[in-house]
């Protein structure tokens, strides 16, 4: 839950605070000592675009709409994975250095930058949307909000990968060729739950996508910044799936006699 | 060896620059023709500044109130643009913009929905009838991410954080286009028989904005530099309701959904200061009393709207003289209350979490808000660009051969200010024309060679600040020119202030010219921003001289010095193009006359 702040107030308290932000490449680097003066409702990526103005305008960060809502200033404050932009100065512990590095899970380009290329061919190898045939005749398909509901819980995703960074299929396993990882998983579920949806990702779920490997740790959903249920809502109902149609003859047998 | 031998050469049918809606919907259209086609964008795939839509997309579906049509819409259109918009672009915009939103879901968007099942549509400033397709208010990432997940199944080749420096040109054709990869550093030349420029807006040159590092007018500054016409560049989109608090955040958008949702706007005596002044095109349409306004939101046909969804332009202005009349809130905004509506409807706490979540995040997260029971604080911010690349309506060509454009970046679809929600359709309308035509373009050209020189010359240019040291770096310059903006060529403008503005540009243009960056060529966002900066310049120019030729006020533009409509500057548009001798000059063109029938149409609903 956010944390609830003190009321505006029109006087702006100032003080120094210590960074540490990780500055080197994929051969290496070291953790940097900034001082930044800090005012209320700062956020982390504030003090960041500071340095990079006054101290370091070779700082490399990754930002686009600092509104939480675009996912690309993913990193890593104090060891927790969050984004830059909705992290609050006055929600970290006072009187203690803030340590910034990148997103530890994927290769270092520069500074706080990262490769997260990988998530992108990953996604691509997942079988596209395939809709039904339209409903109506001017194009248009019928769909209850009821039916919606849970696929837009998903497509609230702004792929900021915090998911894939702390899954330790990923993150200690390296799994990258067996195992497309949570965000993704859930990509896979959006795509299913789809009521328009014609297509079966099942098989390659089990085969190709690793869905095995996950353990249900909820480390994802801990940190995703836009609160989906990632595990509850999306991998363990494809797990089922899984299961109903490789592990369990017997279910598969009793619903074939079993009125619809 | 010589700077094109340096280059990484790629080469393409048809080069798109920017992946926001528009580069996609091109993209995904000229392929689909047969071509082969790259895209460029300086983000990742998916993170473009579509992403911050909030309120939705316009088009006249009627699946809340059957009453809407597109002739509607287009009036609207037009009224909101006060008339200088290109009507035969409105027209189109208002007919295909249904279709364009049901294909998105047949790409696997998910709409909000109606209780019979159909695409729900909420009310806008300016919009006639509940018009806007949205989800939530997260509707332009839902727009990016169908576009994105369908288009990488359509044979684009993509070149994510890549940055284009200059549109390359051959005997007066494009033959391609120039940049660098941010990554690395490394210089890259896709050659190209047709080029969409689809890189936004430019509200980075101002200090209060809602746009990100973006948004620098790199597709306006290129096709200028290319000798391409750019239209109505005075037109600048102050949107009514940014965050004012705390500080850094200020400029943050909030969107007009809460206002189509019931919220109002109050002074700090706690009156709805929108009811005072209600302009004469819209007296007609406009609520009297706040309970019929209330009727209005809830879906009453007979009820009239509430003023708070007025144009954005009025909005803006009227927030701007409460605050200066000393009635703002305590940070110098005004206040808008959605929690209100507790009084009207039950469970309104759940229902404001649902329909405006981003919001209440935003405001919970970033300034300890919670809009279900408080007010929230806002002001005018810097959002959208009306004016940009000059395009033929009907082909989105400019008036260099080859080089199309579509999207914020383009012109003459919203005329003197945008009402809100054509932009997220103006997107995938326009840039399905653009992919379009582009490829018959392609399809009826041969390459043009690039010229080794001017690769050379651009190759010297962008290297420079790294040879430079000791000197000032980019971002003072940058804010500089930010404050020049945002004081001197706001929300209020008049001739001394905008003099003023253009000497010191030229003065930035100096500094500009003697920038050093340190580091090295990776990822540097010193040496980005230093060539970023340039853009800028050449835009606010454009700004700048356009709103002093035009001497009223209109849409988005207040003159202090001018505060009239003025039937002369009714008649023309402005063009700002580069001379022969590197200077630039703005000429006055006449309106493009409206078609009878459609001057019948916008008749008849005034």
């Amino acid at each position: 839950m956010p944390t609830t702040h003190t009321p505006p107030s029109t006087v702006h308290a100032t003080r120094t605070v210590e960074f540490k932000v990780w500055r080197g490449d994929s051969q290496g680097g070291e953790f940097k000592s900034y001082s930044v003066e800090v005012t209320d409702g700062m956020v982390v990526l504030d003090c960041i675009h500071r340095i990079q103005a006054d101290q370091a305008n070779d700082l490399a960060v990754r930002w686009n709409c600092k509104a939480g809502k675009c996912g690309s200033c993913s990193a890593e404050i104090n060891g927790n994975p969050k984004l830059m932009c909705m992290t609050r100065m006055d929600t970290l512990p006072q009187g203690e250095p803030v340590r910034v590095e990148p997103m530890r899970s994927f290769p270092s380009i520069r500074d706080l930058v990262t490769d997260v290329s990988w998530n992108f061919r990953a996604k691509k190898k997942i079988k596209p949307f395939k809709p039904r045939k339209p409903d109506n005749a001017d194009g248009s398909w019928t769909m209850y909000q009821i039916d919606v509901d849970r696929v837009q819980e998903f497509r609230k995703c702004i792929e900021c990968f915090l998911c894939q960074d702390v899954c330790h299929v990923l993150r200690d396993h390296h799994k990258h060729d067996e195992f497309i990882g949570p965000r993704l998983l859930m990509y896979t579920a959006m795509l299913e739950m789809n009521p328009l949806d014609t297509e079966s990702r099942v098989a390659d779920l089990k085969h190709h996508d690793g869905i095995g490997y996950c353990n249900i740790g909820k480390c994802c959903t801990k940190v995703c910044p836009e609160h989906i249920g990632i595990t509850d809502n999306a991998i363990i109902p494809m797990k089922e799936r899984v299961v109903d149609e490789f592990y369990d003859p017997l279910t598969r047998l009793f619903r074939m006699f079993k009125p619809r | 060896m010589s700077s094109l031998d340096r280059c990484t050469i790629h080469e393409h049918d048809v080069i798109v620059i920017g992946a926001g809606g528009a580069g996609l919907r091109a993209a995904i259209e000229a392929s689909a023709a047969g071509v082969t086609v790259g895209v460029i964008c300086k983000s990742l795939l998916g993170k473009a500044h579509t992403v911050m839509a909030e309120g939705g997309m316009a088009a006249a579906m009627g699946n809340v109130d059957d009453r809407d049509t597109w002739e509607v819409h287009f009036a609207d259109t037009m009224r909101g643009g006060q008339y200088l918009n290109n009507s035969t672009m409105a027209e189109r915009h208002a007919k295909d913009a249904p279709a364009r939103v049901r294909e998105l879901e047949g790409w696997g968007a998910v709409f909000d929905r109606t209780k019979d099942g159909k695409i729900l549509q909420r009310n806008f400033g300016g919009h006639r009838y509940p018009r806007l397709a949205h989800v939530g208010d997260r509707t332009g990432l839902e727009l990016i991410r169908t576009l994105q997940d369908h288009g990488i199944h359509q044979g684009l080749e993509v070149f994510m954080e890549m940055t284009v420096v200059t549109l390359l040109k051959s005997g007066g054709r494009i033959a391609g286009v120039f940049g660098y990869d941010r990554d690395r550093g490394r210089l890259h030349v896709w050659k190209a028989k047709a080029v969409i420029l689809a890189t936004g807006g430019l509200g980075k040159a101002f200090r209060i904005t809602s746009n990100s590092w973006e948004g620098t007018g790199d597709g306006q500054s290129l096709a200028y530099h290319a000798g391409a016409d750019l239209l109505d560049m005075e037109f600048v989109q102050f949107h009514p309701t940014g965050m004012v608090w705390p500080p850094s955040v200020r400029g943050i958008l909030v969107t007009e959904g809460v206002r189509g949702e019931g919220g109002v706007l109050r002074n700090s005596e706690g009156k709805r200061f929108m009811f005072d002044d209600v302009p004469e095109a819209y007296r007609a349409q406009v609520a009297t009393t706040e309970e019929e306004g209330w009727r209005y939101v809830c879906g009453d046909k007979n009820a009239l709207r509430p003023p708070e969804l007025l144009t954005r332009d009025h909005v803006a202005r009227c927030i701007n003289r409460e605050v200066k009349a000393g009635r703002g809130s305590p940070h110098g905004g005004v206040y808008l209350d959605i929690a209100w509506i507790k009084e009207k409807i039950p469970n309104a706490s759940e229902h404001i979490k649902r329909k405006l979540p981003s919001m209440y995040h935003q405001f919970r997260q970033l300034a300890g808000v919670d809009i279900t029971n408080e007010r929230m604080e806002v002001g005018p911010t810097t959002h959208y660009a009306m004016g940009g690349v000059a395009v033929d309506g009907n082909t989105q060509e400019s008036t260099v051969p080859g080089l199309f454009a579509a999207g914020e970046v383009a012109a003459g679809l919203h005329g003197a200010n945008r009402l809100g929600g054509n932009s997220l359709s103006d997107l995938v309308v326009f840039g399905k024309l653009a992919g379009e035509h582009a490829a018959k373009f392609a399809q009826a050209h041969t390459a043009v060679e690039v010229d080794p020189a001017e690769v050379e010359a651009h190759t010297r240019a962008i290297e420079a600040p790294f040879e430079r040291s000791g000197s000032e770096g980019p971002f003072a310059i940058q804010y500089a020119l930010q404050d020049v903006m945002q004081d001197l060529v706001g929300i209020v403008r008049t001739k001394d202030e905008m003099e003023q503005a253009l000497v010191r540009i030229g003065q930035l243009r100096e500094r500009c010219a003697r920038v050093s960056v340190c580091g090295h060529r990776e990822y540097n966002p010193g040496w980005h921003t230093a060539l970023d900066v340039g853009c800028m310049l050449t835009i606010s120019e454009a700004i700048t001289r356009c709103a002093l030729e035009r001497r009223e006020s209109r849409g988005a533009q207040f003159r202090e010095d001018y505060p009239q409509k003025s039937a002369e500057c009714a008649t023309f548009n402005l063009i700002a193009r580069k001379t022969a001798d590197g200077s630039m000059e703005v000429r006055r063109r006449p309106l493009v006359p409206t078609r009878p029938d459609l001057a019948a149409i916008i008749e008849m609903m005034k």
